[in-house]
């Protein structure tokens, strides 16, 4: 029937809505656009056939569901596009400017592209709240304390903390160290607060 | 409060000629994080609040700098400057996020709507609407509608990226008397359907109506 590609479409990405993003269906979308071209040139002879036969109006439904089918198919594309890209929007929030690989490998080129330019919007905005900018993707939660105690996931190397002095982040050691400076490094894994 | 923000020193002033203490704009700028959260519409831009805060939050980073270290004070300050800074972000994020969601439609609403008005956006903010709105109207248009059929080509983003749902029922205190606010406009069958609210009242409405309410302050979502 048809619409029915389009639909698989939208319950695929609706199968992984609450986990990471799913690998760009690129097969999928191309089939239902090569099915909207079939549906619109079918619909273009039956309606060069009305206009000359008047009296032989059969192919009237037939151009209906055909139509009805072409806008269903538009907006199940869209929908999906749109989704996809909300998707990203929001794992952009939660990692930061630079994807995992993983993710990354489930877009496609143009939505990579599309993310590119929506960091550039994003940076040029938050750039614009007073002297030096104010980075909104820090303090997601109300802050508790000012130092916190964390557990170091992996081995990450130095840390340098805004008064100059040096942390080594050795797996499984203990700090004690200013919220501000680790919230990004708990929010990528690195770090594990204990509460 | 007064103590920690050392509040003789920070009286701002407000464009329309009023002083106004730190602890005041605090308080405003907490208001206006509670509707702007509660509420499903962009809520009118307050540049005003949101500068003051951004100087003030500048001046306590250089009151801590200068303190001597390992003071008690330094971090009591700290996690106030800390408390200000998320309440701002988060502000700024749910402005953000919503103007994401529905930019087609905020933008269309900005340039049609009168200069009395006061804008919904601010001038970075209606950048980065305009910067999202294209953005998204390029890649759907690059990715999928250039391969559509003619006839099907058109893309009108305010009509398929969804608008802000006016109807949502929100809770309400009344913070001063009002009366006569029209609920549902009058029609043939029946005469316009008025509520009056008293002082301290909590009610549940349709945003709608209230709208302009939120605005001036006469109500505040909870």
């Amino acid at each position: 029937m048809f619409g029915e590609k389009a639909l698989e479409l939208i319950r695929e990405f609706n199968r992984n809505k609450d986990g990471n993003l799913g690998p760009y269906n690129e097969d999928g979308v191309r089939q239902v656009l090569e099915e909207m071209q079939v549906l619109y040139e079918a619909n273009q002879n039956d309606v060069a056939q009305l206009v000359q036969d008047t009296s032989d109006q059969t192919s009237l439904t037939a151009v209906q569901i055909r139509h009805d089918s072409l806008q269903r198919n538009k907006r199940c594309i869209l929908a999906y596009l749109y989704n996809r890209l909300a998707k990203i929007r929001s794992l952009r929030w939660e990692f930061g400017s630079v994807l995992p690989p993983d993710i990354k490998n489930n877009m496609s080129e143009k939505e990579v592209q599309w993310f590119t330019r929506y960091n550039r919007s994003l940076a040029n905005y938050m750039r614009s709240l007073g002297p030096g900018g104010l980075d909104l993707t820090q303090d997601l939660q109300p802050p508790q304390n000012v130092y916190i105690e964390v557990r170091c996931v992996e081995d990450r190397g130095e840390l340098e903390l805004n008064d100059g002095s040096k942390v080594l982040l050795k797996k499984n050691s203990l700090h004690y160290l200013p919220r501000s400076q680790c919230e990004h490094l708990i929010r990528q894994g690195v770090l594990k607060h204990i509460t | 409060m007064d103590d920690f923000l050392n509040v003789s020193e920070l009286t701002e002033e407000d464009s329309g000629d009023e002083q106004f203490t730190a602890a005041q704009v605090l308080e405003k700028l907490e208001e206006a994080w509670m509707n702007e959260k509660l509420s499903p519409n962009l809520m009118e831009c307050k540049s005003e609040i949101v500068e003051c805060i951004l100087e003030q939050m500048q001046e306590m980073e250089d009151n801590i700098n200068r303190a001597k270290k390992g003071d008690l004070k330094v971090s009591l300050h700290r996690l106030e400057l800390d408390r200000i800074r998320y309440v701002l972000s988060s502000y700024l994020r749910c402005r953000l996020e919503k103007i994401e969601k529905h930019a087609p439609v905020l933008l269309e609403r900005e340039k049609s709507k009168n200069d009395i008005e006061p804008s919904r956006l601010s001038p970075e903010e209606f950048a980065f609407a305009k910067e999202v709105a294209g953005n998204l109207e390029t890649h759907l248009k690059m990715v999928v509608v250039k391969h559509m059929p003619r006839n099907l080509q058109n893309l009108d983003l305010p009509e398929i990226v969804p608008s802000p749902d006016l109807d949502h029922y929100v809770f309400l205190k009344v913070n001063k008397d009002e009366e006569g606010v029209i609920i549902d406009a009058e029609t043939e069958d029946h005469g316009a359907d008025k509520v009056d609210l008293e002082c301290g009242a909590q009610h549940l409405m349709r945003y709608k109506p209230i709208e302009a309410l939120i605005e001036n302050g006469t109500v505040s979502l909870m």
